[in-house]
């Protein structure tokens, strides 16, 4: 495994544009796991609300999770940088590792976990500091020695967003509009060098000229970063994403509701000749 | 045959004289509360202003000694306006940061175990203690071991601001969103330093114009004081020994009075301890939109 994860890591510019022009072109041999998710659940309190979601996270690709609302998508991405900790009765099971590490392990420092996996949220969510002090707030809690201003110039200009505010670091990040709000978060996900970046609908709440720098800029984040997203827009997956999950809401006879993974393929296959038909009915639009 | 709605003209004579009645009479109606609320509150401002004014004016007011012969007429407060300045500062200095260390426990640490709740019910129950209760207590507990003193009743003020400060905290600190907190955890952030960090910041504005609110109303409380302070008529600089006195005692002995010299003062301190009570909401105000300004714009 890690003999190919080595070739995978190195590959040259001329391949990485190959992979990034077309989905098709992704060698099914598996690259390096960074998630491995067997049989995962989450409860909240008595309530399953993820149930039997067993998938592979490559490194460095984009993983997409569709499916309709409530089917768990981000209850099941709040898992893997283990977010659902703050949730009071909210409870893990299954296998979830990282790296070949447990994830929920007794020994396991959630904060550091947190720190590699970042997170950019479904609304910008900037805290009410300067832009500057936003990016170095991660690396001042983390207690970076060194330059701050080069590591804040660095993710800034990384998450394309250095030239826009170049000038105006002393601002408020309120003073931005959402597109930019959200790309600052990403910068100040940025600024940890975290390994990977999940996002929860990071463009439901912008239009569609910030949704598309945001998607430009994911793609070109990939040659670094593995990113997850869970998106409501299925045209979104299938512009940027590598790999798809398609998970879907169960409905038992007392009416509880429990999200489950339908299925786990190339982006090309779920959205071209997908294996379920509940797949097939949710990407043609008939239901959800 | 379809059938299409009936198209009124949009011109504002059609809108029906019922509806402009009912609008003019609820206009006129809400304008009238807002003078019954407002009128009261003017006329004690001008009618303590018309009565005080003479003795604030005179020279010596904010400095003089209190005079020792209930006939002497003219000023001086000085005494009662250091040791309500000592007293209520004093009581500030302990009630605030223990009342916001409450909050944060209540609404970050406890939110919704069984001790944070029974914290959170004394805490109303205590909001709604009397003040001569409180006063009473100080006198129990340590009155009658140490003796008057400023720090007795900066003391019995201090357990008045307490559960103010605790619950104005609380409801603070709740207001700060979720995502906040959560795109500081997933910074690899842990929870004291994302408190400090920028649950604090974020709801600072609130805690203290809610705590500086909890200071003027605190100025203003006689009965607590009448028997933890005492009286004197010169000032007493220390905080631990030996009776002091407070503008609102001094109002309460001297309006009582038979004496025109005393009555005057005690218009005159009424006046003083309205315009320090004043300064601070103002204060209040400057700070809490001073703190949300800088992160806003």
């Amino acid at each position: 495994m890690t003999a190919t994860s080595l070739n995978e890591s190195q590959m040259t510019p001329t391949n990485v544009a190959a992979v990034n022009e077309s989905n098709a072109d992704l060698a099914d041999a598996p690259s390096e796991i960074v998630f491995e998710v067997r049989d995962a659940a989450v409860d909240y309190g008595s309530q399953r609300a993820v149930d039997g979601v067993t998938l592979d996270i490559a490194s460095r690709e984009i993983t997409a999770i569709i499916g309709p609302s409530g089917c768990g998508k981000s209850t099941f991405l709040r898992c893997l940088n283990r977010m659902n900790d703050f949730i009071p009765g909210a409870k893990v099971s299954g296998g979830l590792t990282y790296h070949g590490e447990d994830l929920y392990g007794s020994k396991v420092d959630a904060a550091e976990v947190r720190r590699r996996i970042g997170m950019v949220f479904q609304r910008p969510n900037p805290f009410p500091k300067s832009i500057f002090d936003n990016v170095a707030y991660g690396p001042r809690i983390n207690r970076h020695k060194g330059d701050l201003s080069a590591v804040v110039e660095s993710a800034l200009t990384r998450a394309a967003l250095w030239d826009e505010v170049k000038d105006k670091l002393k601002k408020s990040a309120f003073a931005l509009s959402g597109g930019q709000q959200q790309r600052l978060c990403i910068a100040r996900a940025l600024a940890v060098s975290p390994d990977v970046i999940l996002m929860d609908e990071p463009c439901s709440a912008l239009d569609p000229i910030a949704t598309s720098r945001i998607e430009d800029l994911m793609v070109g984040l990939k040659r670094d970063y593995t990113i997850v997203i869970v998106t409501h827009n299925m045209q979104q997956a299938a512009r940027v994403s590598d790999r798809t999950a398609f998970f879907t809401t169960d409905v038992d006879d007392r009416g509880a509701r429990t999200g489950r993974l339908v299925e786990f393929d190339h982006t090309n296959t779920i959205f071209t000749s997908p294996s379920d038909s509940r797949t097939e009915g949710y990407i043609t639009g008939r239901f959800g | 045959m379809t059938y299409t709605m009936p198209r009124p003209s949009i011109t504002r004579s059609s809108a029906s004289p019922w509806r402009q009645t009912k609008s003019a009479v609820m206009t006129a109606s809400l304008v009238l509360a807002l003078v019954v609320a407002v009128v009261p509150l003017v006329l004690i401002i001008l009618y303590v202003i018309s009565k005080g004014w003479a003795s604030v004016n005179a020279p010596g007011w904010f400095t003089a000694d209190i005079p020792i012969f209930s006939r002497a007429v003219g000023p001086g407060m000085g005494p009662a306006i250091t040791g309500t300045l000592m007293i209520t500062g004093a009581a500030t200095a302990m009630a605030v940061p223990l009342g916001v260390l409450g909050g944060i426990y209540l609404n970050e640490y406890s939110a919704a175990s069984r001790y944070g709740n029974v914290i959170r019910f004394f805490a109303d129950v205590m909001t709604g203690v009397p003040s001569i209760v409180m006063g009473l207590f100080v006198y129990v507990i340590w009155v009658l071991s140490f003796g008057l003193s400023a720090f007795a009743g900066a003391l019995a003020l201090g357990c008045l601001m307490l559960p103010i400060v605790i619950r104005t905290s609380e409801e603070m600190l709740k207001l700060v969103p979720r995502e906040l907190r959560e795109s500081a955890y997933a910074l690899g952030g842990r929870k004291a330093g994302t408190i400090v960090r920028v649950v604090l910041p974020a709801a600072a504005p609130g805690i203290i114009s809610g705590a500086l609110l909890a200071v003027a109303r605190a100025a203003g409380e006689t009965a607590p004081l009448l028997f933890t302070i005492g009286f004197v008529n010169q000032a007493n600089s220390d905080l631990l020994h030996d009776p002091n006195t407070a503008l609102s005692t001094q109002i309460f002995k001297n309006a009582i009075s038979v004496f025109p010299g005393q009555v005057s003062r005690a218009w005159g301190a009424a006046l003083t301890l309205i315009g320090i009570v004043f300064v601070f909401t103002i204060l209040s105000r400057i700070a809490s939109s001073f703190l949300s300004r800088k992160h806003q714009s």
